[in-house]
């Protein structure tokens, strides 16, 4: 049996010259998750059965010289947040314990579509609020480079599983970071595209102006995969993008000759890890040697930003999970009265964070305090809009480090939530903007911990972002680095 | 300086039933968090344009079509309890 | 004061944001979906036509409306709001600033259109058990296929003085509604809805008291009722120096009071915020001036068109509210030469009743407009009498030919031929020479038994007044 090969790019070439079969590169998939889950635990549920008989359809098809493109035959986790047709779709949270939703998200059909094979529903915190996958309330997944410290999160667990090589590739959702971060933490690629390039039918909402799928991918050229897949307008979604979605590969060989790269001012300095800082530094340096003309650009608001974002994120959120009532569908701890009933679930069902983040943006929301908080939070997000439309107006691209530091210790900042939500501080601009980000692995800190830099770019501008990640990606060198925490899989390329 | 949040009046809002020791270490954690938060009062808002779609998409709409809906099996299964094609709850009586 | 708060669920297929089918009356839970029941993940797509007929009933009732409009999340918790929000409209609905022209037997008036907004229906819950009174329920039983029906509210200005004008406005409102063709506010269905909003002022004092919402009332009548109700407590209430406490009351249909609601303090907090689901709407100019052409006569101005047709006021109003089919075969009868008036008297009198009497519905009406011409020549030519006449009319809604065709064989033509009329009367003065006589010797009286024993003899077919002509030169 040959080994997993690491990009769906690799895997894809495998399986059309008949080296490998879909099915054998799931069984490789699996074996690695065998060996890997006790330890890290990226995935809350693998679908062994469904993922057999998709690779057995994918492998027939293939025979038949039916080829569905690039994901075909590719086994790919889900992040369960996603709703998939009959598999069990927790969102990490008690509340939805063994709910089965009757219905497949855009995107999981898209990935369907196109032929990949779903390998289970990865971990992540509970309803995407977090950033280090311990909001979990069925336990956290562990960093593949250090298992003594968090994946990031709250798409931990898909960006665990592509660095551990239990998942070629891995969807996961950004609302303010939580592709971005994870995806730097575990050294692997995370991006989160333009808001509405991807439909949001099916995925169970945390702050839907600022939510968006995207891919966790070995590398840059896999992302832009994955992304074609499943990105393009769908009816289902009233804030999806109706236009032509671009060939987001096409670009990756561009290299960075000519552009105008933005260092963010306001994302440097004081509170990043020397590391990370020496790391973006270098970096920049040699996409300047590249031909690239990089500048500094103040964008002032991005200091308030993490302060926007978590009035109006919660406060989206106190609306988004106001349907977990224990009437319809989930948990349901009966009260004498239905309002009891609704109280008494969403209490036992929701955990700390989830009621942390409800009860802020009930209060931003209420009477009297609405103008003052989430009112003004919304002003000044669309400020912060125009100062990104500005500043683009100097620069192609915008970048800076993804997370202030590299994975942190389990525990570390459980009981700070300020410290925990200072985490995406490098992120959550562009969800505010709802502009593209990529971020790309490009080192390792002292300990051996992955180094992320970020790529912004305006609406619609992945394709330019995707060429400066690419240069990034060639610079770094990293693409082939492996887990040094986990023993590798037999015979695998390293 | 932390802000004093009625956090009772909340969590009723929000239909969290908490314990009182729950309330008070809410209260204190949205205290600072809201504090942080407040530090978006001290931007001047007052060219800020109203905020659409970041694509600007407007007027998104679908034809008056009928769809196949779920089988109600299919629904009533997932629900706590049912009973004659109903959803079953406790008494609604606010 | 009054203010009147009236939700119409609008006339779609589909519901507001699915593709469930809206239905009334079919078994439970059988027309939900992963967006009508809130299951998650799923997201709300708006009906365009619902959209539309917004627009038109905007616009019928003299309203601006916005260049762009957003939805907003309304928050509140209930057994059967699947999401615990609803989406509706909040600072800027599709329409605003309108007047509705309403008259009534004793007044006319203009009330004032504040709004016109779009939202969505609850599902349905039955409470059960203990004697199915809210209050002592055992359990809630819920059904979802109600949920998400798009609904119209229509918020009117606090512009009404009593409890029977808000009746007329509703009424006048409810006309228009059916008229655009929006809804056809069924009322047994609950497909229209009102509630009031009453606040009382002291006579001579300027103040006004504080404002009490009333809900629940699904009639003319028991919005009529429900509102003297509240006026009633309020004034007694004012009268004993107690004060009005602002709140929401629920109407009894049963006991015909208002009911406080147990409210929770605070549970009006419904922190509206922009729907982030949904992308802001857009109404430029020909999108207007499009449905603007599209509408149909109102009532208010087919009241003045049929008063200027000489209809009487009282009729006017009748026929200019009357159901489509009725208005037409008014509006043909004229035009095939009746007169407006009687046309006019005959529509919105037998010919209702009759079809009242048929249990038949306005539309099935056998009747053509060029009949009614007929029989209103026909009674106006003394050909048939007045009583004869609504028996051809039953005869022709019978299918039994035209309304001479009709008269004639059922033997219902006047007898005015002079010579005929002669001969009874002859014939009935032979018959009866005491009463003759008695006549003639100055007793007045008998004269009417003798017209009564004419009318006996042609079975009522004889025209009475030249009956009376004839015995004059007679006796």
């Amino acid at each position: 049996m040959p080994s997993a090969p690491l990009s769906i790019a690799s895997a894809g070439a495998a399986l059309r010259s008949g080296e490998t079969t879909a099915v054998e590169l799931l069984a490789a998939v699996m074996s690695r998750a065998e060996m890997t889950e006790s330890e890290l635990h990226c995935y809350l549920n693998l679908d062994r059965e469904g993922a057999m008989a998709a690779a057995r359809q994918a492998d027939e098809e293939l025979d038949r010289e039916e080829d569905r493109g690039p994901l075909h035959g590719i086994p790919v986790a889900v992040k369960d947040n996603m709703c998939t047709r009959g598999l069990e779709t927790t969102c990490s949270s008690k509340i939805l314990a063994g709910y089965r939703p009757p219905y497949d998200a855009t995107a999981v059909a898209r990935l369907r579509e196109a032929g990949a094979v779903i390998v289970g529903k990865t971990n992540l915190d509970e309803f995407a609020m977090g950033s280090s996958t311990e909001n979990s309330a069925y336990g956290p997944t562990r960093n593949p480079w250090d298992t003594g410290r968090v994946p990031g999160g709250s798409s931990g667990g898909s960006a665990a599983a592509v660095a551990a090589g239990s998942a070629i590739a891995a969807l996961g959702s950004d609302t303010g970071g939580s592709i971005r971060q994870p995806a730097s933490l575990c050294g692997v690629v995370g991006l989160k595209p333009t808001y509405g390039l991807v439909s949001r039918y099916g995925l169970v909402a945390f702050a839907s102006s600022l939510d968006q799928i995207g891919p966790l991918t070995r590398t840059v050229r896999d992302a832009a995969l994955l992304l074609s897949a499943v990105a393009g307008h769908d009816p289902a979604d009233a804030t999806s993008y109706a236009g032509p979605v671009p060939d987001f590969a096409g670009s990756l060989d561009r290299g960075v000759d000519g552009l105008r790269l933005g260092v963010v001012k306001e994302l440097r300095g004081d509170g990043y890890q020397p590391e990370v800082s020496q790391a973006t530094e270098q970096m920049l340096n040699k996409l300047a040697a590249r031909g690239a003309e990089v500048m500094e650009v103040s964008l002032p608001l991005f200091d308030v930003a993490l302060s926007a974002y978590y009035l109006i994120a919660p406060a989206e959120c106190s609306a988004n999970l106001a349907r977990f009532d224990g009437m319809r569908y989930g948990l349901s701890v009966k009260g004498p009265t239905a309002s009891a009933t609704m109280s008494e679930t969403r209490a036992e069902g929701f955990g700390p964070e989830v009621i942390r983040r409800v009860l802020l943006g009930t209060y931003a929301l209420s009477a009297g305090y609405f103008d003052a908080f989430y009112g003004q939070a919304q002003r000044v997000r669309s400020l912060l809009q125009t100062e990104f439309e500005e500043a683009y107006r100097k620069v192609d691209a915008l970048v800076s480090p993804t997370s202030p530091t590299t994975a942190f210790r389990l525990g570390e900042r459980t009981q700070d939530p300020l410290t925990m939500y200072r985490s995406d501080i490098c992120t959550i601009p562009s969800n505010l903007s709802g502009h593209p980000a990529v971020s790309v692995p490009i080192g390792l800190d002292s300990l051996g911990l992955p180094i992320g830099f970020q790529v912004m770019a305006p609406a619609l501008g992945e394709r330019l972002m995707m060429a400066v990640a690419a240069e990034v990606e060639r610079l770094a060198g990293f693409d082939a680095v492996p887990p040094p925490a986990m023993s590798p899989p037999p015979g695998a390329p390293l | 300086m932390p802000i004093d949040v009625d956090v009772a009046h909340v969590a009723n809002l929000a239909r969290l039933a908490l314990s009182p020791d729950l309330l008070d270490r809410y209260r204190e954690e949205l205290g600072v968090i809201l504090d942080h938060a407040s530090r978006v009062q001290e931007v001047d808002t007052s060219a800020a344009l109203p905020l659409g779609h970041p694509l600007g998409q407007t007027n998104v709409f679908r034809a008056d079509e009928v769809r196949p809906s779920l089988h109600r099996d299919e629904v009533l299964e997932m629900a706590p309890e049912s009973r004659d094609g109903f959803f079953v709850t406790s008494p609604a009586l606010d | 004061m009054i203010g009147i708060e009236v939700h119409v669920e609008l006339d779609t297929d589909s519901k507001m944001f699915c593709g469930c089918r809206v239905s009334f009356g079919d078994p439970p839970n059988t027309h939900v979906c992963p967006v009508c029941l809130a299951l998650p993940g799923s997201l709300p797509v708006p009906n365009r036509k619902a959209v539309e007929r917004i627009i038109r009933l905007g616009l019928a009732l003299n309203c601006r409306v916005n260049p762009g409009s957003v939805f907003h999340r309304k928050n509140y918790y209930y057994a059967d709001l699947p999401k615990n929000y609803q989406i509706s409209q909040f600072d800027v609905p599709v329409c605003v600033d309108g007047w509705l022209d309403v008259e009534s037997e004793e007044s006319r008036f203009r009330v004032g259109i504040e709004r016109v907004h779009m939202e969505e229906d609850t599902g349905k819950s039955v409470h059960v058990g203990e004697g199915g009174r809210i209050h002592s329920a055992a359990e809630t039983l819920v059904d979802f296929n109600r949920a998400g029906t798009p609904l119209v509210e229509v918020v009117s200005r606090p512009d009404l003085q009593s409890a029977a004008d808000a009746r007329t406005y509703a009424q006048e409102l409810r006309a228009v509604v059916v008229e655009t063709g929006v809804s056809d506010a069924r009322m047994e269905r609950g497909s229209i809805r009102f509630d009031a909003n009453v606040s009382i002022r002291p006579e001579g004092s300027p103040k006004l008291g504080m404002k009490v919402e009333i809900k629940n009332m699904n009639s003319f009548r028991s919005l009529e009722k429900a509102i003297r109700s509240e006026i009633d407590r309020q004034t007694a209430l004012v009268r004993a120096g107690e004060r009005v406490v602002m709140e929401t009351r629920h109407w009894d249909e049963e006991g015909e009071v208002t009911h406080g609601m147990r409210t929770k303090e605070g549970s009006s907090d419904y922190r509206y915020f922009t729907e982030p689901d949904l992308v802001p709407m857009v109404f430029d100019g020909s999108w207007v001036e499009r449905a603007r052409s599209l509408l149909p006569e109102l009532p208010a101005l087919r009241r003045d068109r049929y008063r200027g047709m000489g209809v009487k006021p009282a009729a006017a109003r009748v026929l200019a509210s009357s159901d489509p089919q009725l208005r037409s075969l008014f509006e043909d009868a004229v035009e095939c030469g009746a007169d407006a008036v009687a046309a006019g008297n005959w529509v919105t009198g037998e010919v209702t009743a009759s079809l009242r009497r048929r249990d038949a519905s306005p539309e099935d009406v056998p009747l053509r407009g060029h009949q009614i011409a007929d029989l209103t020549r026909m009674v106006g030519e003394g050909r048939v009498s007045a009583g004869a006449a609504r028996e051809v009319l039953e005869g022709v809604m019978d299918g039994e030919g035209s309304p001479s065709e009709v008269a004639a064989a059922r033997n219902l033509l006047q007898l005015s031929d002079r010579t005929a009329l002669e001969e009874v009367v002859e014939e009935v003065m032979a018959a009866n020479p005491e009463a003759v006589e008695r006549y003639r010797a100055g007793e007045g009286k008998v004269r009417g038994y003798l017209v009564g024993q004419v009318m006996r003899a042609t079975s009522g077919r004889a025209d009475p007044r030249a009956v009376n002509e004839i015995l004059s030169t007679r006796l």
